[in-house]
């Protein structure tokens, strides 16, 4: 692996090194490094691009590994990774994806992540997207995400682009049954003639289910972004939507949330606020010595933090 | 013998309100060399908007500012907070994900340890240990939010440090401890202290107040001299000012 991949690994998956536990390292298409552990398994499919990664039953406190690193300019692929969880396991999962583009082709990775967490199962999955590079090349990301929850299973997500993807849609769709609970954290600042669009499904179907959707997002120059969400509430359950934007320059956001209740003790809010940054809040951080620019950096960097 | 620490020359401000201009201060002069100076005077007088015009938050729209002996009226927020201007809020501003850490070291100036953060904390009666993380934001009172805006301007240790209506919302926590920020700031920085209030106990330990009415000037003096008067008519009673 070369100096611009390892950077890459850094970016997105916080390595700098080969990490403990399970893992799955793809560089331009091609496993770079697996391993497995006693309690997590990870094989190719053999039908098209991508792993099946199986955790036993029961599986506490281990980590599984699975970033993709992308340096050659003009590359376009597409992996399907599913991750069976088994009950009662309690662990945590760290995708990521880094484009380097310093060629004038469009490098584009689409991942297709299916999550089945059986009952009782507890999950956090992290994952980063980044892009670098001086090239023309556009860096496009495409993440599909699609999460099953059974009966008191819980998922946490929290998905981070900060910098560097051209354009992106991001599409996550999840059941939720009873008693399990789903909270996505979504962190996204886009630049440049960037777009970003990020469209959440969430099915609760039943009793005592519950999902928490928080995006916050910064707009700089002339990106766009498009936030979606819908909640369906099939059951008596709890469902949260919260859109919070920074719009800057001459970005563009839009908000759509979409709540649908189906039950009568289905309990569904949506928040949505898009606005520029306060001026009371330049102004307070300006008289404490910041100028202008330096206030806008740590109002931005707090606010995506 | 102190110097002029500030200097306001012909002062005038106007804004526009529903298309028609108006007066809020008028022709203001005055000279700033104590150690704690009250400005004072009845709602809607200017008192605010001189504060806001000194830290630099409001143009004037006539006349001169100087600090120090440096003409500072066409200087920047920043810049004048670097030339030694401290200002707390009347109404402190609230941030998503800035955490009382983050702006007390702005504030600071540094990267400030736990043991700094909890040295400024307990000026202002808030252990560090609560604190430190929370974000600035609607999650806190109205009263702690004020204390640690204080706080901040007790960490930047400016010359010139200007309080708008510091007693309003400091709820539980008392004067006399609000008094004792302000002689502990005088004998750090050995500069002026600017009190924008009508608290009785507040002029009490003022060395100069200055009365504004409709924009003006109306009087300037000892507290021997304008307790008196700002004691009589116009102000709240006695018994209702204590509770304010």
């Amino acid at each position: 692996m070369d100096a611009i991949q390892q950077n890459l690994l850094e970016q997105v998956a916080g390595l700098h090194e080969i990490p403990a536990g399970a893992y799955n390292i793809r560089a331009n298409g091609q496993m770079a490094g697996r391993n497995t552990t006693a309690n997590i398994d990870i094989v190719s499919k053999e039908d098209k691009s991508g792993i099946d990664i199986r955790i036993k039953p029961g599986t506490r406190s281990e980590s599984v590994h699975i970033p993709v690193v992308l340096s050659e300019s003009g590359l376009k692929e597409s992996v399907y990774n599913d991750f069976f969880v088994g009950e009662d396991c309690d662990v945590t999962i760290i995708a990521g994806c880094g484009i380097h583009n310093g060629g004038s082709a469009a490098s584009e990775h689409s991942g297709i992540h299916r999550f089945f967490v059986e009952q009782n199962a507890k999950v956090r999955y992290v994952e980063k997207h980044y892009g670098s590079g001086d090239g023309n090349g556009e860096r496009i990301m495409n993440p599909t995400t699609e999460i099953h929850l059974a009966k008191g299973a819980s998922l946490e997500m929290e998905t981070v682009q900060i910098k560097g993807i051209d354009s992106t849609k991001r599409v996550t769709a999840a059941t939720v049954e009873e008693g399990a609970s789903l909270v996505i954290h979504e962190k996204i600042m886009t630049h440049g003639k960037q777009y970003a669009q990020t469209d959440f499904t969430v099915n609760m179907t039943g009793p005592g289910s519950s999902v928490n959707l928080v995006s916050r997002s910064v707009a700089k120059e002339h990106s766009r972004q498009l936030f979606k969400s819908r909640i369906i509430g099939d059951s008596s359950c709890q469902g949260h939507s919260e859109c919070d934007a920074i719009i800057m320059d001459e970005a563009s956001v839009s908000a759509i949330p979409e709540l649908t209740a189906n039950h009568i003790d289905a309990n569904l809010i949506h928040e949505a606020a898009i606005g520029k940054i306060a001026g009371e809040q330049l102004i307070k951080l300006m008289t404490l010595g910041l100028t202008e620019k330096e206030a806008e950096e740590q109002i931005v960097n707090g606010f995506l933090k | 013998m102190r110097g002029n620490m500030l200097e306001l020359k012909h002062i005038s401000f106007q804004a526009e309100d529903t298309g028609k201009e108006i007066e809020i201060l008028r022709d203001i002069n005055l000279v700033i060399k104590d150690r704690f100076v009250a400005v004072t005077g009845p709602n809607g007088s200017g008192k605010s908007t001189l504060a806001k015009i000194v830290a630099g938050i409001l143009t004037p729209t006539e006349g001169q500012i100087l600090l120090d002996g440096v003409d500072i009226t066409d200087k920047s927020i920043t810049e004048r907070a670097n030339l030694g201007v401290g200002f707390a809020f009347q109404q402190p501003v609230r941030f998503k994900g800035i955490t009382v850490k983050d702006m007390l070291s702005i504030a600071a100036g540094k990267d400030a340890d736990m043991a700094e953060i909890c040295s400024m904390l307990s000026e202002v009666g808030l252990c560090a240990r609560d604190y430190v993380n929370r974000e600035i934001n609607a999650s806190l009172s109205g009263g702690e939010l004020k204390r640690i805006e204080i706080a901040m301007i007790m960490a930047r240790k400016t010359k010139l440090s200007i309080f708008d209506e510091p007693e309003a919302g400091i709820d539980l926590w008392s004067f006399q401890n609000l008094i004792r920020v302000f002689e502990k700031m005088y004998e750090e920085t050995k500069g002026t202290i600017l009190i924008i209030s009508h608290q009785e106990r507040i002029l009490n330990i003022a060395d100069q107040i200055v009365l504004l009415a409709d924009g003006c000037v109306k009087k300037v003096g000892t507290r021997e001299e304008l307790m008196p008067e700002l004691l009589g008519v116009g102000q709240p009673c006695r018994t209702l000012a204590d509770k304010l």
